[in-house]
């Protein structure tokens, strides 16, 4: 399966992802599948370089499925992140 | 209501420019986040799985009707327009982003509210009885000492630095509402032979994954000496509790490991060397804050009100709130009304900022400007004019807040679980939510009776899963969801913690199986019998049975 990183962005916490050109969008369909261990590492690296200049904390790698265009993760926790809660919110 | 001195002011207001700063430092990176994390979790800010979560400190679930407004402010203008409702009385918002925390924290002071020590391994919010100073079973208010053990332990140096977070839960009450026996230290009011009100102490009680009943160290003691014997109590586990292990860094291990006497003697060693020459609590500081509690003028002519259930409106629904719902008050005349966060399918402990603002006016029309948060996550009003009582019942009616389920199968406990929270295992709000519309007829639940369910959706048990009658806990399975149940849990003044019942249950499974336990108690009890009292009496196996080979329920339990 393929793998994507995901973090907190620092200012608001807001969960993000790494796109193939280096910024951290909040919609998990536009992160980057990574299909090479070798790159995911790589890509892990800058994430860190990232980390240090504040931008992102906590960033991880996660597995994430491709279901044509959108992007899926493979474990409930990783999903309710990319797409929230799973129940309605109190109105 | 306790009002902040200008000691408490300068205080709190000092706190929000010093933490202002440090978030100015962290964004520009001088602080890294391993510098900064401790200095945010000092003011209850975490990272959870959406965004920063507030944890807002309520003392002892007192709130005033400008808070609750300031706190519907705060839902709309910097979270996603709603707050949850906590088992200790406080309330957290989800959707914090880091730049906007000062902002709020200096919202929040301008209403005397703060964040400190909500999170960390310090003393942390008191909780309290939330009748306290108006239950007809009371004996005294003990919304002053919790107040003096609040101020004694905020920013207290000594206790900055515990082995782990402390709890603290006290009761004037004989009946327990405030589940004191699982708290590192709870104190319940008795009278002692002589008649002389004196708090009972109860020490390394907990929940977690080693749960525990608290022993009582001290029968009785005068509660003017509550504040150096906590500090005894505070000193002892300072110097033994074990900084090694997360895990077993709780003073319920500490006395479990020493023995409840042992524990006892130091802890009286310690006594009696500080009772000599510690700090004695100033009688004029004292009657300061005891004014803050001082009951409102009652309306003594609503002693003659018509106190019987039915006067003014013929409802059934009606009848059911006024059993379910409302409580005897000290005063005659007056009554406690509980607001039911638990609605069929809502989330238990979330309210909207429109419905704060809302229930705010009430409280100001009704019930003398304040209410309370209890440990079940719902709200009361405590001084509500029995006259007054059909014209609320119908203006929380409107509000869904009417439901009339307190004590009741559909007021469930549920902690945030996997849709918020970084820890979970499990997502335990829709579990409740399933429950809550089983059993939304409210015949059924009259019928069942008093009974406590309560969701966790990990060990850490923030939603009391050992203490409810039926406990459901969360557990990950090879990545799936799956659930434990626990009976025969109790947080009153008879404490138990529940056992277990099984092997976990898929989230689909769930509700059947509690429809079975409950059906089987129905059939299992005797006059009167409460689920609980049938569970001791008969103990788990017809339990077991009809959840684990339901093929033989008919025959088993007929
Ligand atoms: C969402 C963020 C939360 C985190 C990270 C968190 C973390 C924890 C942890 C780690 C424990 C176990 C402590 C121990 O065993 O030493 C615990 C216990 C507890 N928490 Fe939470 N919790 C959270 C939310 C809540 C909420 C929403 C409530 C109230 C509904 C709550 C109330 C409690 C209670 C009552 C206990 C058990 C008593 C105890 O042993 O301290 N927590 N929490
Ligand atoms: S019990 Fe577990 S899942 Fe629930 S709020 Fe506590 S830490 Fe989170």
């Amino acid at each position: 399966m393929a793998q994507m990183l995901i973090a907190n962005r620092l200012i608001d916490g807001r969960v993000v992802f790494r796109a193939a050109d280096g910024n951290w969008v909040t919609d998990i369909d536009a992160g980057q599948l990574i299909d090479d261990n070798a790159v995911a590492d790589s890509r892990l690296a800058d994430a860190r370089t990232d980390e240090s200049d504040n931008l992102i904390i906590d960033p991880c790698l996660i597995d994430v499925a491709a279901l044509g265009a959108a992007h899926e993760p493979a474990v409930l926790r990783e999903s309710i992140r990319a797409h929230g809660p799973t129940i309605a919110v109190e109105r | 209501m306790y009002r902040y001195d200008e000691f408490d002011r300068t205080l709190v207001s000092e706190r929000v420019a010093q933490f202002r700063r440090q978030v100015a430092r962290r964004l520009t990176g001088e602080l890294s986040e391993d510098q900064f994390k401790p200095l945010r979790l000092m003011n209850g800010l975490y990272l959870q799985l959406h965004a920063y979560m507030l944890r807002i400190n309520v003392p002892y679930g007192c709130l005033s009707s400008a808070q609750l407004r300031a706190l519907a402010r705060i839902a709309r203008r910097y979270d996603r327009g709603y707050g949850h409702f906590t088992t200790r009385q406080n309330i957290q918002f989800n959707w914090i982003a880091l730049a906007d925390a000062p902002d709020i924290m200096a919202d929040l002071a301008a209403v005397e509210m703060n964040t400190m020590q909500s999170s960390g391994n310090c003393v942390r919010n008191v909780t309290a009885d939330h009748y306290a100073g108006r239950a007809a079973d009371e004996i005294e208010d003990p919304r002053v000492w919790c107040e003096l053990l609040r101020q004694y332990s905020i920013l207290n140096p000594e206790f900055s630095y515990l082995p782990r977070k402390f709890k603290l839960a006290l009761t004037g009450s004989p009946h327990d509402r405030a589940a004191v026996a699982v708290h590192d230290i709870g104190l319940r009011m008795y009278r002692d032979e002589q008649g002389r009100p004196g708090f009972e102490v109860i020490v390394g009680g907990g929940q977690g994954r080693t749960p525990a009943i608290g022993k009582t160290i001290r029968q009785w003691i005068e509660p003017r000496h509550i504040i150096l014997y906590v500090e005894a109590i505070l000193r002892v586990y300072n110097l033994y509790g074990r900084r090694d292990n997360i895990y077993k860094a709780r003073i319920k291990i500490l006395v479990t490991a020493l023995g409840i006497d042992r524990f006892r003697e130091l802890v009286d060693a310690e006594w009696e060397q500080i009772r000599a020459t510690g700090p004695v609590i100033d009688d004029a500081e004292r009657a300061r804050i005891q004014a803050c509690f001082a009951p409102p003028d009652y309306d003594r002519a609503a002693a003659g009100d018509d106190p019987s259930p039915a006067a003014g409106i013929s409802d059934p629904a009606y009848d059911a709130w006024l059993r379910s719902n409302v409580v005897a008050h000290k005063v005659a005349g007056y009554a406690i009304v509980n607001l039911s966060l638990k609605a069929p399918g809502r989330v238990p402990g979330d309210l909207a900022a429109d419905k704060m603002e809302r229930v705010a006016d009430l409280a100001d029309r009704f019930s003398c400007g304040e209410l309370r948060i209890n440990h079940r996550q719902n709200l009361s009003f405590v001084d509500v004019r029995r006259r007054d009582l059909p014209v609320l019942w119908r203006a929380l009616s409107t509000l869904e807040l009417a439901t009339p389920n307190i004590g009741l199968a559909s007021d469930i406990i549920a902690c945030p679980g996997l849709d918020y929270c970084s820890l979970a295992n499990a997502r335990s709000i829709p579990i409740a939510q399933d429950l809550s519309r089983h059993f939304a007829d409210t015949d059924k639940l009259q019928q069942v009776g008093s009974l406590t369910i309560n969701i966790s959706g990990c060990m850490n048990a923030c939603g009391h899963h050992h203490v409810g009658n039926i406990g459901i806990l969360g557990v990950d399975k090879r990545g799936a969801e799956f659930f434990q149940l626990t009976l025969g849990g109790s947080a009153d003044e008879n404490p138990s913690l529940g056992d277990r019942l099984g092997r976990g249950l898929p989230q689909a499974d769930v509700p059947a199986a509690i429809e079975r336990i409950v059906d089987a108690y129905l059939a299992l009890r005797g006059d009167d019998e409460t689920f609980l009292q049938t569970y001791r009496r008969v103990g788990i196996e017809p339990f077991r049975a009809v959840v684990y080979e339901p093929q033989g329920t008919t025959r088993q339990v007929a």
